[in-house]
């Protein structure tokens, strides 16, 4: 089979730029290294759809967060994944401060951001009586929203397979070659022969570029540390929360996520090692301490779980989206922050990349823009909760006790995908309450043995060598039992 | 099997008894035994019993029924009582909501979503694991990281091994039991590590579980960060200051496979929240009378939901009491009510229950807050009992009779452990 489009990279460019491309009449395929979609860089970040004023003017970045932005509410809308426009506050602590966020605001407007405002101290104690009641000023801004990162990728490319993309995770692409008008992907699975190749390896992209004998940047990892809050939180800030930005870093942020708890972070540190994905002393001190200054309620005794995210930082500091000497081969690389946000940006600018460089965009007759919504028993009102139990009763089955979800809902997000414990966890947050799995695991293990037909010795965490369990040779009771 | 029988579900009933492990499943008992008719228990596991189906050790029952039981056994006796008097046990069945007025919505694979009101209620949904994000250690987060309630789940009842190396935060009784199983299944279990400066489990356990098993315990230790991508390859420990917190300059490195947490319970108390009940900080679980009673007419609870037992006889006997107490309200003949508050002092953590009455017998349940040889447990002016020892993680009971409090007319009462000299 030769592909028209092979796109590396299973992260939120590279779902993205699937679902979008499937719009048209192509043959187009998506390798990923990792056992699921997603599991790369995608899933750890901070889930805010920025209100588009944050990044730099003059850079891609800057232009492709505002036009980003304004892409969520249909995708949100035709793939059902969760997405609130909830608003953001960056906030001034001292005088010196209002400069910066008047800056912000004319730059945002210049952009066309819609609703920036700077509030007084009543209007912000009126809003948000959490919050520090020093602080002087904000700059209040309405198109800020959350979404939960994992569950647009996982909705992205569900949509795409169903116009047509073919997925192949567990699949890692180790050399390029050129074979007269096509690209050979090499892989562990065997070759992958398209006519054009686009390199969203995120933090491997210079490796990628490298594979392609193009190599023209460099990307270093740079960890962000995230913390998030018992539930019991729920409902202490409404909007995220922004200190007055440095010229360094967007600072460390109060997120009420799409879920309803409260997260802090991230940190902001270069590290040397592309995986190193660890949580450490230093980072949850600097994080509670800088948030204490916006929200003094936040201890760090409420932490039910942490986790870091490596950004992709190219030593532009800026996006690299554009074709390469390699004909046929595009760079979408050093998308950090706000690369989920501009993601749909990104991925319509790489299709006119794409038709520039002599794809045919045929538009697809058959193409199904939305796909059906994932069923979130818990958020369902009771009437309807007790009419879709009539119908299939394991909904009602509850399974993983913090986050009331049932069998049905796990059966679902197998059926869609998941392969592993945290795929199942990131689809219907099985997993994620206050007892992070204590009593759900080996349930959710014994309905993915059944579902899967695989024994519970070969069920992972999230996949390569991340093995749950193991056997006693005298095992009494058979898998899924 | 430990299901419980139910042929139909119905709307109302005189009590409804939230959780089936052995509190629950005494409350019910309690509530039958003073005349509350319609009786059922909910639980959201596959079958009544809670915790106890794991614990397939021996060491359960012995105040109570006078021998060594093992947990499943010990849990099998309450449940042919229950079946034996009528009392219905819907199991697979998760409470999700409580209001007011008693109403419980119910989930279940068998029944759907069902809204079930009781004359009273009582809460016995037991407790939960801490877990590594309430403690927070550094590092990465592969596979292998578990609590130890979910590794005795894994090997007991599923008959998997977590991992070939098993390196243990925490000296909790859970993990002091797993310590000795997993050594008996064939896993290198290489050390436990313990913040305090003592252990955190019964002393039998510490001899009966490390000790014999020559496991070492390492007490003002703790694990500083976790290694491995995608499996534990290893933990660095360091050893903690008199404040806790650890010397980095000190750190050594444990290969292991697993790191399996035993680093306390918390009461599950999330659904008695729906209720806004008034909770004690201390315990992690509601205000109680003498009946367990909580701060909401005809809402009592009992067992690890009120405070963290370690001796299942004690959840039994404060559990019968609860449903009594429970069965009493539904119909109509309640006690009368307390007169004493008990005020927590010197030493001492929590007492459970948190009032009293000057008119009957009354087991206090304590926990000190550090460990003292040769100390004296004073009730006011009206008590003393002396001890050869308390530690923080062994329940104190004492036992307050009406005589004690016959020239007593204080409304409150205050408990100190009190060093004393030597004899
Ligand atoms: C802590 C943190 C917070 C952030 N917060 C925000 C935020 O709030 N808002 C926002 O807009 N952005 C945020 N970002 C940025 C955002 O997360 C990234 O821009 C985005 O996830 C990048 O997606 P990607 O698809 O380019 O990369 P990835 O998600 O890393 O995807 C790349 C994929 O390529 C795969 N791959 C690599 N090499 C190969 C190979 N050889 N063969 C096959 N597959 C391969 C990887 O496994 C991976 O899945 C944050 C980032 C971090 C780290
Ligand atoms: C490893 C271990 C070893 C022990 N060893 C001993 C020993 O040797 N000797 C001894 O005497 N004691 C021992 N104990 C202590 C004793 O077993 C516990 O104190 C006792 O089980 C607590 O009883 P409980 O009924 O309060 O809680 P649990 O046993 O935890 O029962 C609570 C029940 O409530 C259910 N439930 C919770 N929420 C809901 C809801 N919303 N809807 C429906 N159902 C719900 C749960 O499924 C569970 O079945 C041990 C405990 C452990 C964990």
């Amino acid at each position: 089979m030769q592909y028209d489009v092979a796109i590396i990279g299973g992260g939120i460019t590279g779902s993205a730029l699937a679902y979008e491309l499937m719009r048209y009449r192509l043959n187009v395929t998506l390798l990923e290294k990792a056992t699921e979609v997603g599991f790369g860089t995608s899933k750890s970040n901070s889930g805010v759809i920025h209100a588009g004023h944050h990044a730099p003017p003059n850079t891609l970045k800057g232009q492709l967060e505002w036009e980003g932005n304004q892409l969520w509410d249909k995708l949100a809308d035709e793939l059902g994944f969760g997405f609130k426009r909830i608003g953001e506050l960056t906030v001034a602590l001292d005088a010196s401060q209002i400069p910066v966020l008047e800056e912000l605001e004319r730059q945002g407007k210049e952009r066309g951001v819609s609703g920036l405002e700077i509030w007084d101290q009543p209007r912000i104690r009126r809003e948000e009586p959490n919050l520090n009641p020093n602080i002087l000023a904000a700059l209040y801004a309405p198109t800020t929203g959350v979404t939960n990162p994992y569950e647009v990728c996982f909705a992205l490319v569900e949509n795409a397979i169903r116009n047509g993309l073919v997925v192949q995770c567990d699949t890692t692409v180790s050399a390029i070659t050129k074979e007269g008008g096509c690209i050979t992907l090499h892989t562990g699975h065997g070759e992958v022969r398209s006519r054009f190749v686009i390199n969203a390896a995120g933090l491997f992209a210079d490796q990628i570029a490298e594979m392609a004998g193009v190599p023209a940047f460099r990307i270093s990892p740079r960890r962000g540390e995230e913390y998030l809050l018992d539930k019991r939180l729920a409902g202490l800030i409404e909007r995220v929360i922004f200190p007055c930005p440095t010229p360094a870093s967007k600072g460390i942020l109060v997120i009420p996520t799409c879920d309803g708890t409260i997260m802090v972070g991230p940190t902001a540190d270069p590290v040397d090692d592309k995986r190193d994905v660890s949580t450490t002393f230093a980072g949850a001190a600097e994080i509670f301490a800088a948030v204490n200054r916006l929200v003094p309620g936040i201890s760090e005794r409420d932490c039910i779980a942490e986790f870091a995210g490596l950004r992709a930082v190219a030593d532009t500091e800026d996006f690299i989206i554009g074709a390469s000497p390699l004909k046929g081969f595009i760079n979408v690389a050093g998308i950090q922050s706000p690369g989920l946000t501009a993601a749909p940006a990104i991925a319509r600018k790489v299709v006119r990349i794409l038709g520039d460089e002599g794809l045919d965009l045929i538009p697809n007759e058959t193409y199904i823009p939305n796909a059906p919504k994932p069923i979130h028993f818990s958020g369902l009102p009771t009437d309807e909760q007790i009419l879709l139990c009539q119908r299939d009763p394991r909904y009602s089955q509850i399974v993983c006790r913090c986050e009331c979800v049932g069998e049905g809902e796990i059966v679902d997000a197998i059926r869609r995908g998941a392969r592993t414990l945290d795929g199942v966890k990131l689809r219907t947050r099985a997993g994620m309450g206050r007892c992070q799995g204590g009593f759900c695991t080996w349930r959710v293990m014994q309905l993915l043995a059944r579902e899967l037909n695989l024994p519970m010795t070969t069920l992972t965490k999230h996949g390569d060598g991340s093995w749950l369990i193991c056997d006693r040779e005298d095992a009494p009771c058979s898998p899924g039992s | 099997m430990l299901t419980g029988k139910l042929a139909q579900l119905d709307g109302d009933y005189d009590v409804v008894v939230v959780g089936g492990g052995p509190a629950g499943m005494a409350a019910a008992l309690g509530a039958r035994e003073v005349g509350a008719n319609r009786v059922l228990i909910l639980d959201r596991d596959r079958e009544a019993g809670g915790i106890l189906l794991q614990c397939i050790h021996p060491g359960f029952g012995l105040h109570h029924f006078g021998e060594e039981l093992t947990g499943p056994e010990y849990a099998q006796r309450f449940l042919s009582e229950v079946c034996d008097k009528g009392i219905d046990v819907l199991t697979d069945a998760y409470a999700a909501d409580i209001d007011l007025d008693k109403r419980v919505k119910v989930m279940s694979g068998r029944f759907g979503v069902r809204i079930i009101s009781g004359s009273a209620v009582v809460l016995a949904m037991g407790a939960r694991e801490r877990t590594r994000g309430a403690i927070r250690t550094p590092g990465t987060r592969p596979a292998g990281v578990m609590t130890a309630g979910l590794t005795q789940r894994i090997v007991n009842m599923l008959g998997y091994l977590p991992g070939k190396r098993v390196a243990i935060l925490g000296s909790g009784d859970i993990g002091l039991i797993m310590a000795r199983r997993l050594t008996l299944e064939g896993v290198e279990v290489v050390g436990v590590y313990e913040i305090m400066p003592y252990p955190n489990g019964l002393n039998r356990n510490i001899v009966q579980c490390l000790n014999d098993f020559d496991i070492p315990l390492h007490l003002s230790t703790t694990v500083v960060n976790i290694h491995g991508r995608d499996r534990v390859e290893k933990v660095t420990v360091a050893p903690v200051d008199a404040s806790l917190k650890p010397d980095l300059t000190r750190c050594s490195d444990v290969a292991c496979d697993t790191l399996m947490l035993s680093i306390g319970l918390i009461p599950e108390n999330e659904l008695s929240r729906h209720l806004n009940l008034r909770f004690d900080p201390a315990t992690g679980g509601p205000f109680v009378t003498s009946a367990m009673e909580t701060s909401i007419d005809g809402v009592f609870a009992c067992g690890n939901v009120v405070h963290i037992h370690d001796l299942v006889d004690f959840v039994t006997q404060e559990s019968l009491l609860a449903g009594q107490g429970a069965g009493l309200y539904a119909t109509g003949h309640r006690k009368p009510a307390d007169n004493i508050r008990l005020i927590p002092g010197d030493n001492v953590a929590s007492c459970v229950p948190h009032t009293i009455s000057s008119d009957r017998d009354h087991t206090l349940y304590l926990r000190v807050k550090k460990p003292l040889d040769m100390s004296t447990i004073r009730l006011g002016e009206v008590y003393e009992k002396k001890l050869r020892y308390v530690f923080p993680a062994e329940t104190l009971t004492v036992t307050v009779r009406p005589r004690f409090l016959e020239n007593f007319h204080g409304n409150s009462l205050r408990i100190d452990v009190q060093p004393r000299e030597p004899a």
